[in-house]
């Protein structure tokens, strides 16, 4: 040990240096800790695409198939319900699909690729809450707007395209999942690529 | 004999003067009523919480194939089983009547003012842990309302601009809840946020004994050093860590024998309450135990209406109130927030409302009220006028904290007594 008087700067400058050193490696060490909370690869592998064959879909009905643990809705949309879509915009949040709930190519009236068929992930952009599909009885819950999708949690609406009409808690349209044709009658739910 | 024992372990370890500090000679105000057994209660919950829990996780499977499978095992099969399941899910809403009760204490007597600030901080903070212990030991069960409750309280997050639905995945560990949600909610709920909760409830009765116990005539049983006469101080023997600082006087009887004592009264009344409960009616009419939770959860079903269990309704009612969902989000949390700013929103010097002025009782009773109302509006379904109704309670309820602030700092008080008791 040397007499020598305690220089302050250069143990100023090794205690920040030591910190810093310190610090990176406290935080390099957090990582494992807050990557591990992503998604495993099998749980990566699960969310996969899902094939939809629409064959045997018949106007007005829905086929639910599950993508990545969601109801995904597809409904084969009759002639009155793809001519009633344009009465009703005034009432709608969002009529021109402006948020982005959608792909590119489904922003358009109907909101899909084809008009008459519409694929839409089937939960309540309020809550989490799968909508009911009242395909007759939805004059019910607005006026003169004969079916749509109603959801029982908190009352929100939407129409035959997922367009959510004002006043209800869902602040957006439902969500239109990736999606393309493979051919004329099979869907491929969860890529697109190739299309967009 | 028994005394060399208890010298040699003093020499290594303060047990006796740790006991003294804490019960024996711990100065409590003698005029604490009712109001005041809460605390000691909601201890004796945790601890109620943490051994059955203990004996749970013996039988309970976390996992998205086990968990429902395990608790009707736990139910039928074990021995017991059942008893300590419905002292865990009993407890659980005790836990929360009790709090609420000892928060409402705060409000009645000003406890939360200077120099309790801290201490209503970490109280605080129990809360807001217990909430989130409540939540995630909610999805364990594995049922429809387990899934779907947690679906909803999950996607609040998704409200927060740009990162949402990162950290909603992030959350879950899945696009979903899933077996991954499950065994994460598992780990937090049984080690990490019990330690959490435990470390937050010893700081809060080390706070408490830093700054001494309120009591419902709010003003103080410690006073400066010197100022007080002999005859006027306490004749019990309070330990020197707080004669030492200051001048107890002769309103305060030692915390063990005298309190506990009147606690353990309470403690009884609320073990035969419990007991009622766990043994009578453990579903409480659905509240405590939701109807839907008898069915195993199922990701394509939602239930037909989805309620959050009671506690959490007051602030569920808020949300739903709200049209925007980001505000409605910023609402619930903001409602919270709101209690812990109240030391700072309470400008007045006057702590207990028997000296507070006549609008501030109204101000308080209103915001009782409200806060019941939201309570029960949270169950019900979302009409028109329920909605309206909640509308205008949760106008109400901010609007007790914005006209505290404003009329709390000119507040036309009583004046205050110099004594508790003569």
């Amino acid at each position: 040990m040397s007499n020598a008087p305690v220089d302050n700067g250069r143990r100023r400058f090794l205690t920040v240096a030591t910190s810093v050193v310190g610090g990176v490696g406290a935080a390099g060490a957090v990582v494992p800790f807050i990557a591990s909370w992503n998604p495993s690869a099998k749980a990566k592998a699960a969310g996969a695409p899902v094939e939809v064959n629409v064959s045997k879909l018949q106007p007005g009905q829905m086929l639910r198939v599950e993508w990545r643990g969601k109801p995904v809705w597809v409904v084969k949309r009759t002639q009155e319900m793809l001519d009633g879509l344009a009465a009703h915009e005034d009432k709608l949040r969002d009529a021109e699909s402006e948020n982005e709930q959608q792909p590119e190519y489904a922003k358009n009236r109907y909101r899909s690729i084809k008009p008459e068929l519409f694929v839409a992930v089937g939960i309540c952009t309020h809550l989490g809450c799968s909508p009911q599909y009242l395909a007759d009885s939805f004059s019910a819950q607005v006026q003169g707007v004969p079916s749509g999708f109603f959801c029982p949690c908190h009352g929100s609406k939407f129409d035959m395209s997922g367009r959510v009409f004002q006043s209800v808690p869902a602040p957006l349209n439902l969500v239109i999942p990736p999606h393309q044709y493979l051919d004329e009658n099979t869907i491929l739910v969860g890529d697109d690529s190739g299309v967009a | 004999m028994w005394k060399n024992l208890l010298d040699w372990i003093e020499y290594r370890i303060p047990m006796m003067r740790v006991a003294n500090m804490h019960a024996i000679q711990y100065p409590a105000p003698k005029n604490m009523n009712f109001w005041y057994v809460f605390g000691f209660i909601a201890t004796v919950v945790l601890v109620n919480q943490i051994v059955t829990g203990i004996w749970l996780t013996m039988n309970y499977v976390p996992s998205a194939e086990g968990a429902f499978a395990s608790v009707e095992y736990i139910m039928r099969d074990v021995d017991y089983g059942w008893v300590l399941r419905y002292m865990h899910s009993t407890g659980a809403s005790a836990f929360f009547v009790v709090v609420y009760l000892h928060m409402f204490r705060g409000l009645l007597y000003g406890s939360y003012q200077k120099p309790r600030e801290l201490l209503w901080l970490f109280g605080m903070f129990i809360y807001l842990a217990l909430m989130a212990e409540a939540f995630m030991g909610y999805l364990l069960p594995w049922g429809q309302m387990s899934y779907w409750g947690a679906q909803v309280i999950i996607s609040l997050f998704g409200a927060i601009p740009v990162i949402g639905d990162d950290l909603t995945l992030w959350i879950r560990g899945d696009y979903v809840i899933s077996g991954a949600t499950l065994n994460r909610f598992f780990a937090l709920h049984v080690i990490a946020l019990p330690l959490v909760i435990v470390v937050l409830v010893f700081l809060h009765i080390v706070a408490l004994h830093e700054v001494g116990s309120n009591n419902p005539q709010g003003i103080n049983v410690k006073h400066p050093k010197g100022s007080l006469k002999e005859e006027e101080k306490t004749k019990y023997k309070i330990h020197e860590y707080y004669t030492s600082k200051y001048d107890i006087i002769d309103d305060v009887v030692p915390f063990f024998p005298h309190i506990v004592l009147k606690d353990l009264v309470a403690f009884t009344i609320f073990c035969a309450a419990c007991a009622y409960v766990i043994f009578f009616n453990p579903e409480m009419g659905g509240l405590f135990l939701e109807p839907p939770n008898f069915e195993p959860a199922n990701p394509l079903k939602t239930p037909e209406h989805i309620a959050p269990v009671w506690y959490f309704t007051p602030f569920y009612a808020i949300l739903r109130a709200v049209p925007d969902k980001l505000l409605g989000v910023v609402a619930m949390f903001g409602a919270i927030v709101m209690l812990a700013l109240l030391p700072w929103l309470d400008r007045c010097k006057v702590r207990s409302v028997k000296y507070r002025s006549g609008f501030h009782k109204l101000n308080l009773t209103v915001f009782a009220i409200v806060f019941v109302l939201l309570g029960w509006l949270g169950l019900k379904p979302a009409t028109p006028t329920f909605t309206l109704m909640s509308q205008i309670c949760t106008a109400l309820y901010f609007g007790f904290f914005g006209l505290l602030w404003l009329y709390s700092k000119n507040e036309n008080t009583k004046p205050l007594p110099a004594r508790i008791t003569k």
